[in-house]
């Protein structure tokens, strides 16, 4: 038996309501510098209905050379079936090396069910995707036990390998206008499985947390001692127009609720800035902060952990630091 | 209604420390627990047993003491459990677990519902229940934060996603993965602890599963962990000593300076 040359790296775009995805641009990034390494073409896959022309000419801007488009009314929402049998019979027909896709609540479910239709690993939650230089392999690298360790994993003999990245993880990849690509439409399989499940509402969250998305974080841990003293980094937050997040002790206590979480059980977020209040810095909470830009950490603990990923550490009690902070910066606003 | 729900036995990862030096987990004096969210995928079964009648079934995939978690789950209320134990099963990735699982889960007949755990706390990948589900084709529901009703061969549910809760209709039989909304676990009753003691459990390996051993395990996963190591932290922090006024308002204004200079203001 001949082996099919497996070539190109794959992202996996994914859409809602005829737009693509933001998370689809930070996979781009990924893919672009994982396809450069193998001197190979990057290809989006997006799957389906009615999206946007310009989302899809948006695609290659960011750094696609082709986006593969597979379009259905049935197609139109997520669903496990269909969507599989459109990912899994590209996969069989163009061969791709590499395919990854968002560690989202879709990528998460579409992955694992089409690497088992087409025999070949998956590795989750990867952190860190590179190449390795003598063989050209995927090195795929994730936190595991709790964060305690990285382990790297490879897909040595299947093909393709496949790999989901946790969203926020990466910066969207830039956008270069009039950057060259094409779109290809593909139609997909003709007997698409639809009928065994049924989308038959949506019941929207009432409240948007903007915090996966903020660009400035304000983060407590448990040296802010009760949720009383919740306003006191809210008043930091508002100075810097910054979303309030939270550590695992502080939510598991109740001072602030789960959707403020941040790290390996709570959100990742890629701020370009990070504040954090009271926090020690466990590697836990680290899996979910630590690719901020800037890092700014207050704690009277000198040698806090959180002093080893920040560029600049105060030394101090939070109480008196804060106060003094909050009045510098609406200073230096109002000065601007 | 018969439901067949996936255990892990998993170590209790709060209490995990790690060999510095090595990069392995110590895991001497750290218990073996079950896996904290399958809990909820059992709660969820015996609810749905309790309202319409029917079988609940654990298993599991493990060495010989993996037994103990499927007593934990019939102390619970479960009605049997199968221990799937071989030395070939050793090492799996989700792919060959996911397999060993489905094959078992074909084994025992005719069934209504699969109700996994979101995910294992020490794998932490959330891949075997869509994995199971791809095995045996079968329609699957990941994250399911309720179980509005399962009847004429249809469960509606409802699906955490980013953005809300998507209402679903699958048709049966059909795999689930939950969340922990779904139900709040049960603790084991005395008198199940005493059936859970007595319960005899089947242990099935690779034979019994049709299953060549070079499918299964580590043999049979597509991926291969090449190198562990611990993750290292490092930025060259400036730090500043507040613990009086003058210092504080030093380190103030650098922050202040810092982030005019990166345009953070
Ligand atoms: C499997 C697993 C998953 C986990 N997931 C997460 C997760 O997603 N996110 C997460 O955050 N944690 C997570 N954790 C928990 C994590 O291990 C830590 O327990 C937690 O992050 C600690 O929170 P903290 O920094 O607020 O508290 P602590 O570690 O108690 O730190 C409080 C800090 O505040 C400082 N402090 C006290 N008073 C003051 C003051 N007046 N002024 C300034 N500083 C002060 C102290 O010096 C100390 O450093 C997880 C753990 C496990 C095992
Ligand atoms: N070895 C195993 N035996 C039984 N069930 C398992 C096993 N591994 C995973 N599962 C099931 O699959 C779910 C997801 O696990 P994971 O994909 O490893 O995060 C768990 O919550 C269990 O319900």
């Amino acid at each position: 038996m001949t082996r099919p040359v497996h070539e190109g790296v794959w992202v996996l775009a994914e859409q809602a309501g005829g737009r693509v995805l933001g998370v689809s641009h930070e996979l781009l990034a990924r893919g672009r510098s994982l396809a450069d390494k193998r001197r190979t073409a990057l290809t989006a896959v997006l799957i389906g209905h009615n999206v946007a022309p310009a989302d899809l000419a948006e695609l290659i801007e960011r750094g696609a050379d082709r986006v593969l488009v597979m379009d259905s009314p049935a197609l139109e929402h997520f669903l496990v079936e269909p969507h599989a049998a459109c990912l899994s019979h590209l996969i069989r027909e163009h061969c791709p090396e590499i395919v990854i896709a968002a560690a989202t609540s879709t990528g998460r479910t579409l992955m694992p069910y089409v690497a088992v239709q087409v025999h070949t690993g998956l590795t989750a939650d990867c952190t860190v995707l590179d190449i390795d230089p003598a063989s050209g392999a995927l090195l795929q690298t994730r936190p595991a036990i709790g964060g305690n360790i990285m382990a790297t994993i490879r897909t040595s003999e299947h093909r393709p390998q496949m790999a989901t990245v946790r969203p926020h993880s990466m910066r969207p990849a830039d956008r270069t206008p009039g950057r060259k690509g094409e779109v290809l439409r593909v139609s997909p399989p003709e007997a698409l499985p639809a009928g065994r499940m049924r989308r038959v509402g949506f019941i929207p969250n009432k409240e948007t947390h903007p915090l996966a998305a903020a660009d400035a974080v304000v983060a407590v841990g448990r040296g802010i001692k009760k949720a009383d003293n919740i306003p006191l980094a809210q008043k930091l937050a508002d100075a810097l127009d910054a979303a309030l997040g939270a550590s695992r002790d502080v939510v598991d206590r109740g001072w602030l609720s789960y959707p403020h979480q941040i790290g390996l059980s709570g959100k990742t977020v890629t701020p370009r800035l990070y504040v954090g209040l009271g926090v020690s810095g466990s590697i836990q909470h680290l899996a979910g902060m630590q690719t901020a830009e800037t890092i700014v950490a207050v704690n009277t603990d000198p040698d806090a952990q959180i002093f080893h990923v920040a560029d600049v550490g105060i030394v101090g009690n939070l109480f008196d630091v804060v106060p003094v902070l909050v009045k510098k910066i609406n200073a230096a606003r109002s000065a601007t | 209604m018969r439901i067949v729900v996936p255990i892990k036995q998993v170590p209790e990862t709060s209490a995990v420390r790690m060999d510095e030096a090595t990069g392995t987990m110590i895991r001497e004096g750290v218990e073996a627990i079950v896996n904290p969210l399958d809990l909820f995928a059992i709660e969820a079964a015996l609810r749905l047993r309790e309202s319409g009648g029917g079988q609940v079934t654990v298993i599991s995939m493990g060495p010989p003491k993996a037994a103990k978690a499927l007593r934990e789950a019939i102390a619970m209320g479960a009605d049997s459990g199968v221990l799937l134990s071989d030395k070939a099963f050793a090492g799996a990735d989700t792919w060959a677990t996911g397999l060993v699982l489905a094959e078992a889960i074909r084994q025992l007949g005719p069934f209504d519902l699969v109700i996994c755990g979101e995910r294992a706390t020490d794998g932490d990948t959330g891949q075997v229940g869509p994995g199971i589900a791809s095995f045996l084709d079968l329609p699957v529901a990941t994250y399911v934060s309720r179980i509005v009703s399962v009847a004429d061969g249809v469960a509606r549910v409802h699906r955490l996603v980013e953005d809300g809760y998507e209402v679903l209709d699958v048709d049966t039989p059909a795999v689930l993965t939950v969340v922990k909304e779904v139900a709040d676990p049960r603790l084991p009753t005395l008198r199940g602890k005493q059936r859970a003691k007595a319960a005899d459990l089947p242990v099935w390996g690779a034979a019994q599963l049709n299953l060549p051993a070079d499918a299964v395990g580590l043999a049979g996963s597509p991926t291969r962990v090449v190198n562990i190591f611990l993750p290292k932290v490092a930025r060259q922090c400036e730090k500043f000593p507040a613990a009086d006024e003058a210092g504080i308002a030093q380190a103030a204004d650098r922050v202040v300076a810092l982030l005019k200079e990166r345009a953070l203001l």
